[in-house]
Formats: C-alpha cells, structure tokens, sequence
C-alpha cells in the first residue's frame, strides 16, 4: 500500500514528527511504500538545520535527513508555512535577504499543491496532529 | 475523489487555523471537498471576529467565499455547537450541524480525510 505523511507538529511541542517518523520506519520494514512525506504549519520546523540538541536526546532532524537519504523518500516543507516559521533554504534567504539558510538540504521547497497530490496519489494519508 | 477537511483549530491558536483553510481552498482546485468544523474549530465560524486588536488577520471573512470555490458541503459538530452554547444564527456562514454518527459517515465517504 502506498502511504502519504503529513506532519504537522513541532520537533520541540509535540511527538507528531517522531510518531510519523516511526510509522514511516514500519511502513518500509512491512512491505509498503511512502509516496511523500508532506511538512506544514508547524512541521516545518522537523527541518531546522540550525537546531543542536543534547547528545543524549533524539535528533529528529537528523533522523528524518538520514532515513530519507536511505530510502530516497522525498521530504516536502510547504513553503508558506515554512516562511512564516524562518525556515529557508538558500534561494529564499537570498530573495528575502536573510543572513542565514535554514532549512536543511534533505527537505525541499514546494507548494501546498504537493500535499493534495499526496492525497490523491497515495492509498492512505496519514496525519501527525500537532 | 472527494476530500474531507475536519477544522478544529481555534482561530488565534497560531496559524493553524488557517493553514487548515489554506489546504481546503487548494484541495477545492483538484477534488469535491467538504469540510466540518468539530471542537475549538467552530470558534472559527463565529460571526463579527475582530482580530486585528490582537494581531490576527480575520480569515473567517473567506469562509464566505468557498462555495465560489466550488466547496458548498459546509457541516459542523452539532454537539460540538452546543456544548460551545452556539447556535446558527452565531455563526458567519450558513453550516448545517451533524450528529457524531453522520460524521462518522462522512469519513467513511470520503477518499482521504485532512484534520487541522
């Protein structure tokens, strides 16, 4: 079966990133697929390059970047919702005149058209509530 | 295809809320959707908001626009209303109220279901 995530909780507020991150892991290990892993509202945040967790706690977004490498599964943070929350990849902290690019490179760019593709594309959407 | 949207985010928690009607309005463009204020979502419908006192963008204003949008399956919680004390006539468009069950049934109806 094919399933879409969507994420919608922040990493340091709410589980919703790790719960989605392992039923990404069992989705995978059960057989089935991951068409796209959708991040809104405050779900961008799973892609901050800029956070530095405590070595003894989870680095989510380290987690996401590395299981998403593995599997080649695509990370998508909307991109309003990312500009409101500060998290940019290169090209927009240049538009915007940023000093800084937040966003990390596993996670890209796109429109809130991805999430209804998502949906339409995949057999099952699953959302992680904030 | 249809899509389901449950809206139950109160109107100034963040910009969920509105990020909810955001993912209504671009699902509008490629599916049949119908949504449903449940909980704290219907605080969203209530009428003569004025959110800018507080920093808000009064975004309820659009709720009006959605059957232009081609989304005119407008319900919300009946009990969710009542328990509110809210009523209808409260509120800044027309919705019609379902029981937990008819919700139910929405679900099962619909090819994907949203929660915001």
């Amino acid at each position: 079966m094919k399933f879409a995530l969507l994420v919608l909780g922040h990493p340091a507020s709410s589980q919703s990133a790790v719960s989605a991150l392992q039923f990404a892991r069992a989705v995978l290990r059960t057989g089935n697929e991951i068409y796209r892993v959708f991040f809104y509202a405050d779900g961008v945040l799973v892609g901050n390059q800029m956070s530095a967790p405590p070595q003894d706690e989870l680095d989510i977004t380290r987690e996401w970047r590395e299981f998403a490498r593995e599997h080649d599964i695509e990370l998508i943070a909307c991109v309003a919702s990312a500009l409101r929350r500060g998290m940019l990849d290169a090209t927009e902290a240049n538009r915007y005149e940023k000093p800084a690019a937040t966003l990390d490179d596993a996670f890209t760019i796109s429109g809130l058209g991805q999430l209804i593709d998502s949906a339409l594309s995949a057999e099952r959407l699953v959302t992680f509530a904030p | 295809m249809k899509l389901l949207y449950l809206l139950r985010q109160p109107p100034r928690r963040g910009a969920l809320a509105q990020e909810g009607l955001d993912a209504v309005l671009m699902g509008s463009a490629f599916a049949e959707c119908t949504v449903i204020f449940t909980g704290d979502g219907l605080w969203q419908l209530v009428a003569d908001q004025a959110p800018e006192a507080v920093g808000g963008r009064n975004f309820s204003l659009s709720f009006a626009a959605l059957p232009d949008y081609g989304v005119t399956a407008l319900y919300c919680s009946a009990a969710d209303l009542d328990s509110r004390q809210l009523t209808v006539s409260d509120l800044v468009i027309p919705v019609t109220p379902l029981s937990d069950a008819a919700i139910r049934d929405e679900c099962q109806n619909h090819s994907q279901v949203f929660t915001f």
